[in-house]
């Protein structure tokens, strides 16, 4: 199954290298990974989608994250009411022919043509992953030149329905 | 005026890095360091040069992370290390995750290259950072001088407190020898808001295992190193008394709880007791307190403690879970959570059945082995503890002679064993019994090391030689790497695959070429009187015992087997 786990890091060198490391070794399997930074000067934040077994892993992964001395904090917001949100860019090959065609599959889905050359257009899309993958799909079969996806980035909404937050803290 | 002129002066006085890091350890009461000089540490050397501090010159880095390993094992104070750039680096990486595994805490300095030149691939340059990442507690590039006292301090803390933990601070050269014009020699400020361990336990988890034990029926508590790490042994000894609870001990925990006690039922694990296992196996209540869950300890997953709840007391919350499921999580000190546990006063189990069969159990299934007329390492060990009293400091190397030593010196009191258990590390034992030495040089030190991992750090005798300290030095020896060889005997067919040792120096010999004493012995007769001789000088030997080749660690549960399944448990 598929958790989002969010993690505020301190913005030191090597913070990167120590989380991702921290995957490998203990054997996770990260879909994505994204990092920025945050409205607190030296806090970074991390939007990690990670493929697990059972909750019992989450649970792990959540603890081992917390355990690294330049974490500050981690929620693995999955269960929460959030907004998630990743950002994509396709070329794709255009011909005069087609071109009306792919237009009209761009506009749907909200998605903005930010290059336009002799024969290809690149197409910026943001939403939700699955959204992104129902684009990729359709859009397929006209060729994909390049793509380049940032991976998810995610909160909680300001107001969630239930409390239905995991945590896994003992005290 | 003059003196005030003089006070000035004195503050504006430049100080160079290597005076920081130099005055930064005095400030922690380090007494001893271990460490290798090298291009990149040449300032820090200049200024130790200066310094009260007593500085070990191991033969190879690797002795000197392991000597640090011992010194903090046995005095409870972090070892500090140095090492210099590159390989001097990489050749104390194994000593860094064996720390890891085994939570001692150590403070380890390598030289770097100038900032100026790195990731350039420069002479003696290696990303040590990312190297040492996975197997540090933390880890520190420094980038400015000003911050050397800070993460100093800092490392010290964060390598002591908690879970204990090796904690790395790489060094480049131009950052030593650089100079800071207006020194902040003030106590710095520690800047880790990440990092809060929690020692205090969660009362309401402390009341439901109070509960629990009330309630109990086959209680057993599983005690490992995390008892002597939270010095909490006259604790869990008062607990387990109060409400007559029985213990195990992990490898690690040995010595925690006194081995004599009726009480005690022994060691658990691969080459644990009948008694200790089948207590794991069979019991409804397990207290695990400060014991990973390693795979040593608990054989298949399936079959351990499956009829039981599960309470783990743990100061590291990612240790909890990790393996077993545990009803009972208490996150914590383990002597804050004993403190607890103590003032809830709960009633105490009905247990007296479960005592009778522990005790029926540990009367008919002791630990034995078949005399003949070859010397035996079972007999060697027995020696060495009653001729000791069982009072000595015994540090392993990792094979048959560890499995023996665990096996046969039941430890009185705590931090008297000094082994390389989460890792296994050969070439542990014989540095080791230095940092050990050190670390109590009143005490008497036993080296018990097997043929194999002597060879692989042999170089440290001239340590010994050099500050004779009065290590004895048993050396287990079957010419052959024992364990693997046993395996190979039993689970590939007896095909002896690059396990003996065709050609072996004299050690003895190679004793004396370093000035120290030697001795073959060969039978129990000879081991008697020489040991008589030896054990109480005041200065080091080396006891060449040729044991007996054949002779296998029992009982054992076979990789992939449940506690309850172990073989040779009985003649």
């Amino acid at each position: 199954m598929k958790r989002i786990i969010t993690i505020t890091v301190l913005n030191r060198p090597g913070v990167l290298n120590r989380i991702t490391n921290l995957f490998t070794k203990r054997n996770y399997n990260i879909e994505s990974i994204s990092v920025g930074l945050t409205e607190l000067e030296g806090v970074s934040r991390m939007t990690c989608v990670v493929h697990v077994e059972n909750d019992g892993m989450v649970e792990q992964i959540t603890k081992q994250l917390n355990k690294q001395i330049d974490v500050l904090k981690v929620a693995d917001i999955s269960d929460q009411a959030i907004v998630a949100r990743e950002l994509a860019l396709v070329k794709v090959p255009v011909l005069p022919q087609n071109r009306a065609e792919i237009y009209s599959l761009i506009e749907p889905f909200r998605a903005s043509v930010i290059d336009v050359s002799k024969d290809s257009i690149i197409i910026q899309l943001t939403g939700e992953t699955e959204k992104i993958e129902a684009f990729i799909e359709l859009i397929k079969p006209y060729g994909i030149r390049e793509l380049a996806r940032t991976g998810t980035t995610a909160f909680p909404r300001g107001n969630q329905r239930t409390s239905q937050q995991k945590t896994y803290s003992f005290v | 005026m003059e003196a005030a002129l003089k006070e000035t002066k004195a503050v504006t006085k430049e100080i160079s890095g290597a005076d920081l890091l130099v005055r930064a350890l005095e400030k922690e009461n380090v007494e001893v360091i271990f460490g290798y000089p090298g291009g990149a540490v040449l300032p820090i050397y200049d200024k130790l040069y200066d310094s009260k501090i007593l500085h070990v010159l191991p033969r190879h880095e690797q002795g000197g992370i392991h000597a640090a390993e011992g010194y903090a094992r046995i005095s409870g104070k972090p070892g500090v290390v140095i090492a210099t750039s590159g390989p001097g680096a990489t050749n104390i990486i194994t000593g860094i995750a064996d720390a890891m595994m085994d939570s001692l805490p150590l403070v380890i300095f390598t030289g770097q290259v100038a900032t100026g030149v790195i990731g350039t691939d420069a002479f003696q340059e290696a990303d040590i950072l990312g190297i040492t990442t996975p197997i540090t507690k933390y880890n520190y590039q420094v980038r400015e001088i000003k911050d050397i006292p800070r993460i100093i301090k800092e490392a010290f803390y964060i390598a002591t407190s908690g879970r204990p933990g090796p904690v790395v601070i790489d060094f480049p050269k131009d950052l030593a020898a650089g100079f800071l014009q207006e020194p902040e020699l003030a106590d710095p400020e520690m800047r880790l808001p990440g990092y809060q361990p929690t020692t205090e336990p969660n009362y309401l988890q402390v009341r439901k295992l109070s509960e629990a034990v009330s309630k109990a029926k086959k209680p057993v508590i599983l005690a490992g190193a995390g008892i002597l790490h939270a010095k909490a042994s006259a604790l869990l000894k008062e607990y387990a008394e109060k409400q007559n609870i029985p213990v195990v001990h992990t490898l690690l925990g040995l010595g925690g709880f006194p081995a004599g006690h009726e009480l005690f039922l022994g060691m658990a694990g691969m080459h644990g007791c009948y008694t200790a296992n089948m207590a794991l196996y069979h019991c409804d209540l397990l207290i695990n307190i400060g014991a990973r869950f390693d795979d040593r300890l608990t054989g298949n997953l399936q079959h351990f403690a499956p009829k039981a709840t599960v309470a783990h007391i743990d100061i590291d919350p990612a240790e909890i879970g990790k393996n077993v499921a545990t009803q009972i999580p208490v996150v914590g000190d383990a002597r804050e959570a004993l403190k607890q546990l103590q003032k809830l006063d709960g009633k105490p189990p009905q247990q007296q059945e479960w005592l009778e069969t522990l005790g029926a159990w540990k009367n008919d299934y002791p630990f034995y082995y078949e005399e003949n007329d070859v010397l035996k390492p079972q007999k060697v060990m027995e020696l060495l503890y009653e001729k000791t009293a069982g009072e000595a400091i015994v540090v392993t190397d990792v094979g048959q002679h560890q499995m023996w030593a665990a096996q046969y010196y039941p430890f009185k009191t705590a931090d008297r064993w000094v082994t390389s258990g989460g890792l296994g590390t050969m070439g542990f034992g014989l540095p080791a019994s230095i940092g050990a030495q050190l670390a109590d040089p009143e005490a008497t030190v036993i080296a018990v090391l097997g043929d194999g991992g002597f060879q692989m750090s042999t170089q440290e005798l001239a340590v010994i030689a050099e500050f004779q300290l009065p290590i004895k030095i048993a050396i287990f020896n079957n010419k052959a790497l024992g364990m693997v060889r046993q395996w190979q005997e039993f689970f590939y067919q007896e095909r002896y695959s690059h396990s003996k040792n065709p050609v072996q120096p004299s050690f003895v010999k190679l004793a004396d070429a370093y000035g120290i004493k030697g001795y073959e012995i060969h039978s129990e007769a000879e081991a008697h009187t020489i040991l008589n001789e030896v054990l109480h000088d005041n200065e080091p030997v080396l006891l060449d015992f040729r044991i007996d080749g054949a002779e296998n660690v029992y009982p054992m549960i076979a990789p992939g087997k449940g506690i309850h399944e172990m073989v040779g448990v009985r003649k």
